[in-house]
């Protein structure tokens, strides 16, 4: 049987709990998809099949006994940042080519617990630092809209494995726009939740104040659903906040009249590419007809995010990774002469250039006499564009603007430049430094490509940009497209 | 009045006595196999965060209450960056800017009896690191991270030290402080109390600091008092013949009892501090402070001034029974059987008590002697049943055999004889069977006298009551 993939997780979860097809049968399709399309899109660094299959049938089981839960039998990928006892955990890094985790994240075992069944690991850029996936060990993943273009980053894999309906639903992070990013350049959904609404025990760190659990999916309904099963307080992560989690999806239907919509005047700067522009204007006037107020307002001190990001992110980075020394687990150099040598040919094989580049550049802003100047002055800029956001919030419900300045851009045009390459998060690197939830949903498509529009709410509002993303999917089709090739 | 004065500040580690580590649930316990307590947040393995013991927050404000600082109600845990096989993530998390203690002090007493107020700048809560292990390990070092993660908090004292003396004495204070509050074991062989001293010397007179050297690895205080000693020496040595002291970090060697460098200022680590970005400001209110200080025990201090007014006892003895929680405790249940009698209870537990310990390396917890057995037999000395020297045999027997006194005294027939017929009895017997030298007494040879008193010592088995029998015999001789 075919045409099960285009079915939405929520569909597919329904369907199982109907017995309308089994959990072994829909696996089955989705691994032969994955398969199919690993050499082209490259979308995931392990498969785990047999494990799949094993929890598949004892999902069919669960179904027949009565006892599902909510996501029972459904198929979804973990971004390969996520450990997951017993199944190799890389990262994107030949760092931890080899490392296999003796735990499950607190996301991998919430899914787990919900019955969601994992068919494999996603391709990413490596320990998430990028925006094109180009930077993993394991080789680029390619855009489902044509394969010559980036699908955006770090969660990469993850997005095209959703975009090319090889999985109905991923998890992925978000550290500077690296969940919304890939979803807007894929045309599908991400969310970014709050900071501290999904655990980050078991997401392997970045920079721990910015990075966030969140969900890579087909449509905002299908991510309330899964970000209802993953989110919440954990006590292994001190971050986490003890707020209970509402139920994303019975919220779905939250009426849109009469939000008011903020239109980020920082957003539409000159760097925004004309036609993308367009695409997130004309879903503006949509949202303008379901009933949204719509008013321009300034965060005057949003442009500065870039710079404070790439202060802030490497900065905790560099402390990060420190533990990847070749010593208790990963990579190691062969025969190392001594200690130094030890660490210095461990890192400088293990890692590569993108993941060196900001080790260094965390060190450089950290370093005694340059603290004050760049990781206080950055911290302190922080708390000037989170005192921004709570102001605009104080006169309207969300902010809207795009997730991109462009659409999909070619394969390795951005590699050798690295600015260029960073301020293609120039839009999504805010919501991050304030630590607010935020969505992009596909709003149209430029010379066949997608674009994102962003939805930005204030702390803890992940119901309210959810709905106000579901109600744009109810009278739009944009999210229905798929890739010509994987329908 | 010597030429140099010297200066010294100590830094602290006390080990604090929480069940589990301060920022996972692996036990702390000491000794077991390399590894068999380190968990993966310990072990720093990737994606794994730390989470912070309360407990160990609660001991934390202790100290500083009992030290007269200001809680922070808000302190901050940092990231203190650098490599080293024993720390597993690449940085200690440590507090650097915002510690939980500020600004308090400690009394200690001079030789000369004069007290001084020594400065405690900070205390700070930390993790310790693990251990490298070389031995039986050719051509490779092994690590193990048990202590890993163990909860320290570093006592960060002023430069108010003026001697290796002084510097001992603070210890010691600070040693017997933690341990009232029960907050460290302060067992300085398994590492749980050490300290590093930051030394330097200048000319008398003057105020302007003179260049430190900070002494690290002083687990004993005998090895405080010698590095100190021999740091100074050393500095002293070298500004007298005109060279400049090098800012350094110097290894005390207690083989060798000297200090040799570790590294200099210059190749001194750049930690890159920064907060831990894992781990939330530890907020503290008034209410939770004032609920830790409601735990707070008697304190040496005050314990000492209370038993020198209450048992009037000089302010040494007072100083010596309130050395720790379980002597005076022990002393007290002592005199609370014995409430008139606070002067000879203070002697035994001072005296015979603290050897007979002292020689088997025991604590006076121990249960070898409780406090109501002791006050027995000094009960018997006091009802005259046996005279002090006797009661000294007594002790022996009842330390070795965990008797009672009463039992040990019938047993060996000690009970002294105070019936004033009996006695006499006695030095009738003496005298009809030394007709000489009482011949010799009465002829005025005074210091006889001794020579009587011991044959009836003799022939009682040293029972006679003393008092009784130089009375007696006086009146028997004349």
């Amino acid at each position: 049987m075919s045409g099960w993939h285009t079915g939405t997780l929520t569909e597919l979860a329904a369907g199982l709990r109907a017995r309308k097809f089994s959990s072994v049968e829909l696996v089955r399709a989705f691994l032969a998809r994955i398969d199919a399309n690993q050499a082209t899109l490259n979308a995931f660094i392990s498969v785990t099949r047999e494990q799949a299959l094993a929890e598949a049938a004892a999902a069919d089981r669960a179904l027949a006994a009565g006892g599902a839960g909510a996501l029972t039998g459904v198929p979804i990928a973990h971004k390969d940042i996520f450990c997951t006892q017993g199944v190799r955990t890389t990262c994107g890094s030949r760092m931890l080519d080899n490392f296999v985790a003796p735990y499950d994240a607190t996301v991998v075992a919430k899914l787990k617990g919900a019955g969601a069944v994992m068919l494999g690991k996603t391709n990413m850029d490596e320990f998430a630092m990028g925006s094109s996936s180009e930077t993993s060990f394991y080789g680029p993943v390619r855009n489902p809209w044509n394969p010559q273009l980036v699908p955006g980053g770090s969660s990469g894999g993850s997005a095209a494995a959703v975009a090319a309906r090889l999985i109905p639903g991923a998890t992925a992070t978000d550290t500077g726009g690296s969940i919304r990013q890939p979803a807007a350049l894929c045309g599908i959904t991400g969310i970014k939740p709050t900071y501290g609404r999904v655990s980050r025990y078991g997401m392997i760190a970045f920079a721990s104040s910015l990075d966030q659990g969140g969900v890579l999916t087909a449509s905002a309904a299908d991510a309330a659903l899964l970000l209802r099963e993953m989110a919440g307080f954990d006590a292994n992560d001190s971050t986490s906040v003890d707020t209970p989690v509402p139920d994303y999806v019975a919220a779905l239907e939250e009426p849109l009249a009469g939000l008011k919509v903020g239109l980020l005047r920082e957003f539409f700067d000159k760097g925004l590419d004309a036609h993308n522009e367009q695409r997130v204007r004309e879903a503006l006037k949509v949202y303008e007809q379901l009933g949204a107020r719509l008013t321009e307002v300034s965060l005057p001190n949003l442009p500065l995010s870039v710079p404070v990001y790439y202060v802030v992110a490497p900065a905790e980075c560099s402390s990060n990774l420190a533990r990847f020394d070749g010593v208790r687990f990963g990579y190691r150099c062969e025969n190392p002469r001594d200690l130094t040598d030890l660490y210095s040919r461990s890192r400088g094989e293990g890692f590569g250039t993108e993941v060196k580049r900001r080790i260094m550049t965390g060190t450089y802003v950290l370093s005694a006499g340059y603290y004050d100047a760049y990781y206080l002055k950055a911290q302190r800029v922080r708390q000037l564009i989170n005192a921004d956001f709570t102001r605009a919030f104080g006169s309207v419900d969300v902010l809207m603007g795009p997730t991109t300045p462009t659409p999909a851009f070619a394969i390795g045009a951005k590699t050798s430049d690295p600015i260029t390459m960073y301020l293609n998060d120039i839009y999504t690197i805010g919501a991050n430094l304030a630590g607010l939830p935020a969505v992009s949903i596909p709003c149209g498509f430029v010379q066949g490509l997608p674009v994102g529009l962003q939805i930005v709410g204030p702390h803890f509002s992940e119901a309210r940009v959810l709905s106000a993303a579901h109600a744009f999917q109810r009278v739009t089709d944009w999210h229905t497209r798929v890739p010509p090739g994987y329908a | 009045m010597s030429a140099w004065e010297t200066v010294i500040g100590l830094e602290i580690h006390a080990q604090l006595a929480t069940r589990s580590k301060i920022f996972s649930g692996s036990a702390t316990a000491y000794g077991a196999p390399p590894n068999a307590q380190a968990s993966l947040v310990d072990l720093g393995y990737p994606g794994v965060l730390p989470v912070l013991n309360a407990q160990a927050v609660r001991m934390a404000v202790k100290l500083g209450l009992a030290i007269n600082a200001r809680i922070a109600t808000q302190s901050v845990f940092a990231r203190k960056n650098y490599f080293y096989p024993d720390l597993p993530k690449g940085y200690q998390i440590s507090q650097y800017e915002q510690p939980i203690v500020a600004a308090g002090a400690l009394d200690i007493v001079l030789d000369d009896g004069e007290v001084k107020r020594i400065g405690i700048t900070r205390a700070h809560l930390e993790e310790d690191a693990g251990k490298s292990l070389h031995e039986g390990l050719p051509g490779v070092t092994g690590i193990d991270l048990n202590r890993a993660g163990t909860p320290l908090v570093e006592i960060v004292s002023e430069p108010d030290l003026r001697s290796a003396k002084e510097a001992v004495a603070y210890m010691k204070k600070v040693h017997t402080l933690v341990r009232y509050l029960e907050i460290c074991d302060g067992n300085m062989q398994e590492g749980s109390f050490r300290c590093d001293a930051n030394v330097s010397v200048r000319r008398s007179g003057t105020s302007k600091l003179g260049t430190r050297a900070e002494l690290k690895n002083l687990n004993s205080f005998r090895f405080v008092e010698r590095a100190i000693n021999y740091e100074v020496a050393r500095q002293i040595e070298i500004l007298e013949s005109g060279r400049q002291v090098v800012q350094e970090t110097r290894l005390y060697d207690p083989d060798r009892g000297e200090t040799r460098s570790m590294r200099s200022k210059e190749e001194a680590n750049d930690y890159r501090y920064f907060p831990d970005p894992d781990l939330l400001p530890v907020v503290l209110d008034e209410a939770f402070i004032e609920q830790v200080r409601a735990t707070l025990p008697e304190l040496p201090d005050q314990k000492a001034a209370r038993f020198a007014s209450q048992y009037g006892l000089s302010a040494y003895d007072a100083g010596v029974l309130t050395g720790s929680r379980e002597l005076a405790a022990y002393y007290e249940d002592v005199v609370r059987e014995l409430p008139q009698e606070p002067k000879l209870a203070a002697n035994w537990v001072m005296g015979e008590l603290a050897a007979a310990l002292n020689k088997e390396n025991l604590e006076v917890g121990c249960g070898r002697l409780p406090a109501a057995r002791l006050a027995g037999l000094l009960r018997r000395i006091c009802d005259q049943t046996i005279s002090g020297k006797i009661a000294k045999e007594v002790f022996e027997t009842m330390w070795s055999d965990g008797a009672s006194a009463d039992a040990v005294i019938d047993a060996q027939g000690l009970r002294q004889i105070t019936d004033t017929a009996a006695i006499e009895r006695v030095i009738d017997e003496v005298m009809a069977r030394n007709p000489a030298q009482l011949a010799e007494y009465r002829a005025g040879k005074d210091k006889l006298f001794g020579f009587f008193v011991g044959q009836v010592m003799k022939a009682t088995a040293g029972k006679a009551n003393p008092a009784q029998l130089n009375e007696l015999l006086r009146r028997k001789l004349a």
